[in-house]
C-alpha cells in the first residue's frame, strides 16, 4: 500500500456527480438488555469530512463508535463502507478495511518505547500485505512526525504526559493507514492551549486525506475543526448540521450544553 | 498552634519537594487553604498538580518541606491517618469500584468512621445528588460518566472531610453536567468544607474559586485572587488560549 499525500484533485467529487458517502449508517440499533443504547441512528459521512459527535454522557456516542469499528454486533440496521455492508465484521477486519480508531482510555504498551508502540499499529493493523518490522518502523517514524512526537520516539511511554499519550494513541491508529479515523475523546483533560495544539495534529492527519469522525465534550474542538456536528441523545440523533448552528439550537442547549455554557458561547 | 492574632490556615504547605524514582516533580511548593476557601490549582498537564494532591493525601512521599493540617504537622503521614484528620481525595478518572454497588462505593468513603452519623451524611450526599437516589443498588460501572463523578465526590464527602480535593472534575463530562457538579461543589464549600479544585477547564475553575495557584514545571509560578489570576496575561496566553 502506498502512502497517501494531501487530497488530490481526483479525490474530490466532480460537478454533477452523485456523491456516495464513504461511511453510511442506516438505522443502526444496539441494545443492552432492554435498553437501546443506539436507537435507529442514520448518518452519512463523506470522504474528507470532519464530523463531530456530541451529546450527554450515556447518549450512545462510544457505543456508536463501537458499532462502526465492529466491537459490537448490531441488533438492527446496517453500516456501509464505500457502498458495501460491513455489519458483523470483526474489529480487526474493519481496521484492515481502512477504519482506524482510538480508545477513550489509552492503553499503550508500558514497557515499550513511543516508536515501538506506533510500529505496533503499522504491523498489525495493516491491510492485505504483511509488513515487516523495517517497514513498520518507517511508518512509525513518519506518523510520529505527523502527530508531533518525533523528538520523543525513543522515550519509554511511561514518561509521557497525558497530552502526549493521547498523541501516541492517535499515532497508533494512524499507523494502520486508515481512510477514516474514529477519535474517542482524545482531547479530554487538555486545557485550551493543549487543545489547540491537538487540533493542529488532527488537521495534519486530515490533510493526508483521512476522513475524521470524533467524539468530544470540548466545544473548542467542535467549533474549531468540525465541518458538521451530530448531537446524540438517548441513542438517537437530536440535531445535526453546522457546529455554530447546532450549538445555538435550543434543544441542544436544553439536553446537553446547559444555560451557563450557552451564555459563555455567546459572549 | 492556632492563635487569635494570626489564624492558622486549615492547610499549610511550606517548601515542599516531592517526586518519584524517575526524578523530582515538585519544587519548593508554598500553599495555604483556609477552612472556608475554594482554591483552584491550575497548570498544564505534567506540571505536577496530581502529584501535589498525591502528597497531600499521603500517596506520594515528600522529600523535604512541611505540611500542617489543622495546626499539626502531618508531613508524610499515612493516607488513612490523613483521611481521619479530614483530607479526602477524589482522584482523577473517578476510580470507583465498578462492580460494586453505588451504595457500597459511597459507604467505603466512611470506612474509617465509627460515629453514628454516617447515615446522616449518606442522606446529605443524596440531597446533593438526587440522581443517585434510585441507583444505589446499581453497579457503579454501569452509570454514566456524570453519575460516576457524583459517586466519586459523594464517596469523598462520606469521609466527612474538612478539606475535599477534586482532581479533574470535568474530565469527559458534558458541559451541562459540569455546570451541575460545579454548583454542588459551591454548595459543599458554602456548607463549610474547604475545597482544592484541580481543573483543566481553567475558566470554570477560576469562575468559582476564591483564590488560585498556578503550577508550572513543579513550581508555583503565580498565586492570587481568582479574578486576578484569570486576568493575568501570562495565564491567558498559557491556559486560556485567548
Amino acid at each position: 500500500m502506498t502512502s497517501r499525500g494531501p487530497l488530490k484533485r481526483a479525490d474530490l467529487p466532480l460537478a454533477g456527480e452523485v456523491r456516495q458517502p464513504q461511511l453510511e449508517l442506516q438505522n443502526v440499533t444496539k441494545r443492552f438488555g432492554g435498553v437501546a443504547a443506539v436507537d435507529g441512528v442514520s448518518l452519512a459521512v463523506g470522504k474528507g469530512e470532519i464530523v463531530g459527535i456530541i451529546g450527554p454522557n450515556g447518549a450512545g456516542k462510544t457505543t456508536l463508535l463501537n458499532c462502526i469499528s465492529g466491537v459490537y454486533r448490531l441488533d438492527g440496521g446496517d453500516i456501509r463502507w464505500e457502498g458495501a455492508s460491513i455489519a458483523g465484521r470483526a474489529p480487526y477486519r474493519v481496521a484492515r478495511l481502512g477504519i482506524g480508531r482510538t480508545f477513550q482510555i489509552v492503553r499503550p504498551f508500558g514497557s515499550m518505547t513511543v516508536r515501538e508502540n506506533a510500529a505496533i499499529g503499522a504491523l498489525f493493523g495493516s491491510s492485505r500485505a504483511r509488513r515487516g518490522p523495517r517497514e513498520a518502523f518507517a511508518i512509525a517514524d513518519e506518523v510520529l512526525e505527523l502527530v508531533g512526537l518525533k523528538e520523543k520516539a525513543a522515550h519509554p511511554v511511561a514518561t509521557l504526559t497525558i497530552p502526549d499519550r493521547k498523541r501516541l494513541e492517535v499515532a497508533r491508529a494512524v499507523a494502520t493507514r486508515p481512510h477514516l479515523l474514529l477519535l474517542d475523546e482524545v482531547m479530554a483533560g487538555l486545557n485550551n492551549v493543549e487543545v489547540d495544539e491537538a487540533l493542529v495534529m488532527v488537521r495534519a492527519v486530515h490533510a493526508t486525506g483521512v476522513t475524521v469522525v470524533l467524539i468530544e465534550h470540548v466545544m473548542r474542538v467542535i467549533v474549531g475543526i468540525c465541518d458538521r456536528a451530530v448531537v446524540l441523545e438517548s441513542g438517537r440523533v437530536l440535531a445535526e448540521g453546522e457546529p455554530e448552528v447546532v450549538l445555538r439550537d435550543e434543544r441542544v442547549i436544553q439536553a446537553y450544553l446547559g444555560e451557563r455554557y450557552a451564555k459563555r458561547l455567546k459572549s | 498552634m492556632p492563635s487569635a492574632l494570626s489564624p492558622e490556615p486549615l492547610l499549610r504547605v511550606r517548601g515542599l519537594n516531592a517526586g518519584f524514582d524517575a526524578g523530582p516533580v515538585l519544587f519548593g511548593i508554598d500553599l495555604e487553604v483556609a477552612p472556608d476557601e475554594l482554591i483552584a490549582l491550575v497548570g498544564a498537564n505534567g506540571a505536577g498538580k496530581s502529584t501535589l494532591l498525591g502528597v497531600l493525601s499521603g500517596l506520594v512521599r515528600a522529600t523535604s518541606g512541611t505540611i500542617t493540617f489543622g495546626g499539626e504537622d502531618v508531613t508524610n503521614a499515612r493516607p488513612e491517618a490523613l483521611v481521619r484528620r479530614g483530607i479526602a481525595h477524589v482522584p482523577q478518572g473517578r476510580r470507583l469500584f465498578g462492580t460494586m454497588s453505588v451504595e457500597k462505593n459511597l459507604l467505603l468513603g466512611a470506612y474509617l468512621r465509627r460515629d453514628r452519623e454516617v447515615s446522616d451524611d449518606m442522606t446529605r450526599v443524596l440531597d446533593h445528588f438526587p440522581a443517585l437516589k434510585d441507583k444505589l443498588s446499581r453497579e457503579a460501572g454501569t452509570l454514566s460518566g456524570g453519575e460516576q463523578q457524583m459517586v466519586a465526590i459523594g464517596r469523598g464527602l462520606m469521609a466527612r472531610p474538612k478539606l475535599l480535593m477534586l482532581d479533574e472534575l470535568s474530565l469527559g463530562l458534558a458541559p451541562k453536567v459540569v455546570d451541575r457538579l460545579i454548583e454542588v461543589v459551591q454548595q459543599i464549600n458554602r456548607g463549610g468544607t474547604a475545597l482544592l479544585l484541580v481543573e483543566q477547564d481553567v475558566l470554570v475553575a477560576l469562575d468559582v474559586a476564591n483564590r488560585a495557584y498556578v503550577l508550572e514545571n513543579g513550581r508555583i509560578a503565580l498565586s492570587g485572587g481568582a479574578a486576578e489570576v484569570r486576568d493575568d496575561p501570562g495565564v491567558r496566553k498559557a491556559y486560556l488560549g485567548t
